[in-house]
Order: structure tokens, then C-alpha cells, then sequence
């Protein structure tokens, strides 16, 4: 079994178009949910959101790029990139042979099926661009962080709605863990801020109108985000002997399926991620400083996560501090663990966590230390990265400080 | 502009050159047009001339238009306008 570290973040998302940036932001409770800007907002009930907003992609790719890249390939691209860079490696030889690339979106091109289902069926046109399939598939944002860099091992895409980034990283996790791949680039991205993407969550009555307050009492739904989160999992001895910048240690892992509901979590299914992680990291719920909540903002998601966190540590539930950084960023969605995977890498690196903004109005079922409203110097060894999907799969990551 | 002159203008913003530079025998290889960026072009020119180009890109050169070079593209056209659809 090999160790396996980080040596490398990229992000863009609503709190900033890069990994410094987004933890400023993070560190100092800022909201990056606004207003959204799309065409037809004004047929939406929900028009808050944390949209990437001082993007424009002609800045960043040319026209041939854009007629291939949906935004979520784009956000992909932005974030691998500032890993990749931030990492130093270049792929030739054997190591571009054995490495891959495994990454998490739930929607895919969703903006690309909307504006071409707009046209066929609103405008009546009966011709699409040729690039509109190669363009919204799942695997299109995978595939073209693996021909930019030359990436030729294990690569594919995860798509499990709200726990694709985390399953993606688990398994990137796993693969170097056991020797098939030296290094993985893994994370997520998504980006479903469009007419049909946002109407689509509407219909489920879920969303917020007004603000995420995960954990408050007066909490009234989610909001949605967009953007990526992408990382740089390699072996701990591979990227010592070339003198890397490690970031912090991933030590394990654990999945699991509520088998109960498509919608309704499940605090079961919840604390058999979370004890399951502590395990296969072999560390004590003790050890545990600081989670990063799945902390949706909905009332059935916190309020089950709090008695799945209380129920696997025990009294020390009590100890540790556990924050919601949706609140600030939106829930990217399939995205989303990838993103929040800074707030943890910031917790172990840096020594601050994050806080639950939006927080008003304590919850007796979630009497946790949820953060509230500002972040705190603390010194974290270990924290876990919790997600809980619809369709009831928990993927829960652990991680260290090196 | 004529329908030469469009096309060249189509094929040239394809193959990221000057219409200049595009002559009525370069054929599309010789332009650097890849088979995505041949769809691209058919795509570009059914749009702009409102026609149905029969083309089938598992086979290009077994489809009923000839693709050889830009003449044989102007011809094709043409010939598509002039049927009524």
C-alpha cells in the first residue's frame, strides 16, 4: 500500500476564478451567491445562485476550443491547469503511460443540451451543430484534461449526483493507494446554472429563494453553485523524491448505498460512510478536527447528518467542528466535494476552518459546532470530507496533515 | 458575396487562414481541415445556404458530394441550390 498526498489544487467557483482566491474568500466568510444571470431567468421561481460571474471564456480558450468545451469542460480545464502547474509534473514516458484521470459531474454539458433543445424545439430549427454530442457528454471534460496533458492510464468519468466528486476521488484515492497509478488527477466540476438546469431543481421544491443557511433553524433549502475542483493525487514517495510541494495526505476512504430512498437521506447510510472512512484511515474518531459537511441547507440533510456525525464520535461530536462552506459557494452538485476538499486542505495547511455563513438561529437538531458565520484558527491533524447523493450514496473521504 | 466567394470565407475561418489563401484546388487537407473540422464546414455550409448536403462522415468519399478539393465543393453546392427541396 503506498501513501498518497496532494501536490496540487485548482478551483474556479463563485468565491474565485482560483485556488488562493477561493480560500481568502472561504477565510473570510464571504457569500458568492447572487443573483443569477441567464437568459430566462425571468421565468424562474428560484434566481439566487453561486454562478461564476467575471468569466468570459473567450478569454481563456480559442473558437475552436469553445465549439468542443461546454462550461463544465471549461471549468475543468481552468482548475486542472492551476494543479497540474501548481504540482510541476509534465506526463511523458511511463508516468504518462500509467497515470489517469477520474472525475465527477452529475449533469455534464447541461447548458449545451439546453441550448440545443431550445433551438430544435422553441426556434423550430432542424439542424444542430455537429459537436453537440462530443460536446455534453459526461466524459467530454475527463477526456480533454487526459489529451491536454497527456494522460493515458485509468480515465473516466463518475457521475453519482451530489457524491460524483467524492466517488471520483475515492477512487483516484484507491489507485494510487495500490500501486496501478503513480499519480491521478481527480475532483469535479459542474455547471447546471441555466434555464433548464435551474427549472429542473425548481420542480423538486428544495431551493432557497433567498440565502443557504445550512445548520440554522430557520434554514429554507438549497442553493446551486457551479464551477470545479480539480487535484493532483500522487504517491507520497514519488513526489518526495522529486521534492514537491505535498498540500496534505489523503488516507482513506469509504462508500456506502442507503438502499432506502431516491431522495430522503438516511442517517445510517450517513455514520456507515463516516465510520467506515475513520477505519480504512486507521485513526480514531478522536483524531477527527474539523468536517466538512455535506450541509445542503436542507432540513432533512442537516438535520441527518448531525445524528450521523453524533452517533459514530460519541462525545466527541461535541469536540470537533464541522462547517457547511455551501453556504458561501452554492452546491455545485456533482462538483461539489471537489471545491470543498479546499476548505479541508485549509483546515490541515493553514490551520483555518472555514465557517457555516448565513448561520442565524440555533437548531436543537443540529447542536453541533457548525462554525457559525466566522472562521477560526485551529490546529486540525485529521478531517473528513463528507457527501450524500440523491439516490442515497455517501462517499466520505479522510484526510492529514503532512 | 457569391456563393464561391462564401464558401472560401467559410473554409478560410475554418482552416484559421485568409480567404487569400484559399484557392479554388487546395483541398481541405492541404488547408489542415481534420475530419471534425470537415463536419464543422458541411455544418457551416448547410446554415448558410439553407441546403441538406448528403454527406455521411463515416465514408466521406462515398458520399453523393464530392469533397475533393474547394471547386468540387462550389459545384456541389450549386448543383444542390438549383434542385428545389
Amino acid at each position: 500500500m503506498k501513501r498518497v498526498v496532494i501536490t496540487g489544487a485548482g478551483t474556479i467557483n463563485a468565491l474565485g476564478h482560483t485556488v488562493p482566491a477561493t480560500l481568502k474568500a472561504m477565510r473570510e466568510g464571504q457569500c458568492g451567491i447572487s443573483d443569477l444571470d441567464f437568459r430566462d431567468v425571468d421565468r424562474l421561481t428560484i434566481r439566487i445562485g453561486g454562478q461564476v460571474h467575471g468569466y468570459d471564456a473567450k478569454d481563456r480558450f480559442n473558437r475552436q476550443q469553445m465549439s468542443l468545451y461546454d462550461r463544465f469542460t471549461q471549468f475543468t480545464l481552468i482548475a486542472a491547469k492551476e494543479a497540474i502547474e501548481q504540482s510541476g509534473l509534465t506526463f511523458n514516458g511511463d508516468l504518462s503511460v500509467r497515470s489517469g484521470v477520474v472525475l465527477g459531474t452529475a449533469g455534464g454539458g447541461v447548458s449545451t443540451w439546453d441550448d440545443n433543445y431550445r433551438s430544435v424545439y422553441e426556434d423550430g430549427k432542424n439542424r444542430v451543430h455537429p459537436f453537440v454530442v462530443p460536446k455534453l457528454m459526461n466524459n467530454a471534460a475527463t477526456s480533454h484534461v487526459s489529451m491536454e496533458y497527456n494522460l493515458k492510464g485509468p480515465t473516466f468519468t463518475v457521475s453519482t449526483a451530489c457524491a460524483s466528486s467524492n466517488h471520483a476521488m475515492a477512487q483516484a484515492f484507491a489507485m494510487v493507494r495500490s500501486g496501478m497509478a503513480p499519480v491521478m488527477i481527480t475532483g469535479g466540476s459542474e455547471s447546471m446554472l441555466c434555464f433548464g438546469g435551474v427549472k429542473a431543481w425548481e420542480g423538486l421544491r428544495v431551493m432557497s429563494k433567498d440565502a443557504c443557511r445550512p445548520f440554522s433553524a430557520n434554514r429554507n433549502g438549497m442553493v446551486q453553485g457551479e464551477g470545479a475542483g480539480v487535484f493532483v493525487f500522487e504517491d507520497y514517495e514519488h513526489a518526495r523524491a522529486r521534492g514537491a510541494e505535498i498540500l496534505c495526505e489523503v488516507i482513506g476512504f469509504a462508500m456506502s448505498s442507503d438502499a432506502a430512498d431516491i431522495v430522503m437521506p438516511s442517517k445510517q447510510g450517513a455514520a456507515r460512510a463516516i465510520s467506515g472512512a475513520l477505519h480504512d484511515a486507521q485513526v480514531n474518531p478522536e483524531d477527527v478536527g474539523y468536517i466538512n459537511a455535506h450541509g445542503t441547507g436542507t432540513t432533512a440533510n442537516d438535520k441527518t447528518e448531525c445524528a450521523a456525525v453524533a452517533d459514530v464520535f460519541g462525545p466527541h461530536a461535541d469536540n470537533l467542528m464541522i462547517s457547511s462552506t455551501k453556504s458561501m459557494h452554492g452546491h455545485l452538485i456533482g462538483g461539489t466535494g471537489a471545491v470543498e476538499l479546499l476548505a479541508c486542505i485549509m483546515a490541515l495547511r493553514d490551520g483555518v476552518i472555514a465557517p457555516t455563513i448565513g448561520y442565524e438561529e440555533a437548531d436543537p437538531e443540529c447542536a453541533l459546532d457548525v462554525v457559525p458565520n466566522e472562521a477560526r484558527e485551529a490546529n486540525v491533524t485529521v478531517a473528513l470530507s463528507n457527501a450524500f447523493a440523491f439516490g442515497g450514496l455517501n462517499a466520505v473521504l479522510a484526510l492529514r496533515k503532512i | 458575396m457569391s456563393i464561391q466567394d462564401k464558401v472560401i470565407a467559410i473554409i478560410a475561418e475554418q482552416a484559421v487562414l485568409e480567404p487569400s489563401d484559399v484557392t479554388l484546388d487546395s483541398t481541405l487537407a492541404e488547408l489542415g481541415i481534420d475530419s471534425l473540422g470537415l463536419v464543422e464546414s458541411i455544418f457551416a455550409i448547410e446554415e448558410e445556404f439553407d441546403i441538406s448536403i448528403p454527406f455521411n462522415a463515416n465514408n466521406p468519399n462515398d458520399s453523393d458530394f464530392d469533397i475533393s478539393n474547394v471547386a468540387s465543393i462550389i459545384a456541389g453546392i450549386q448543383k444542390l441550390m438549383a434542385i428545389p427541396t
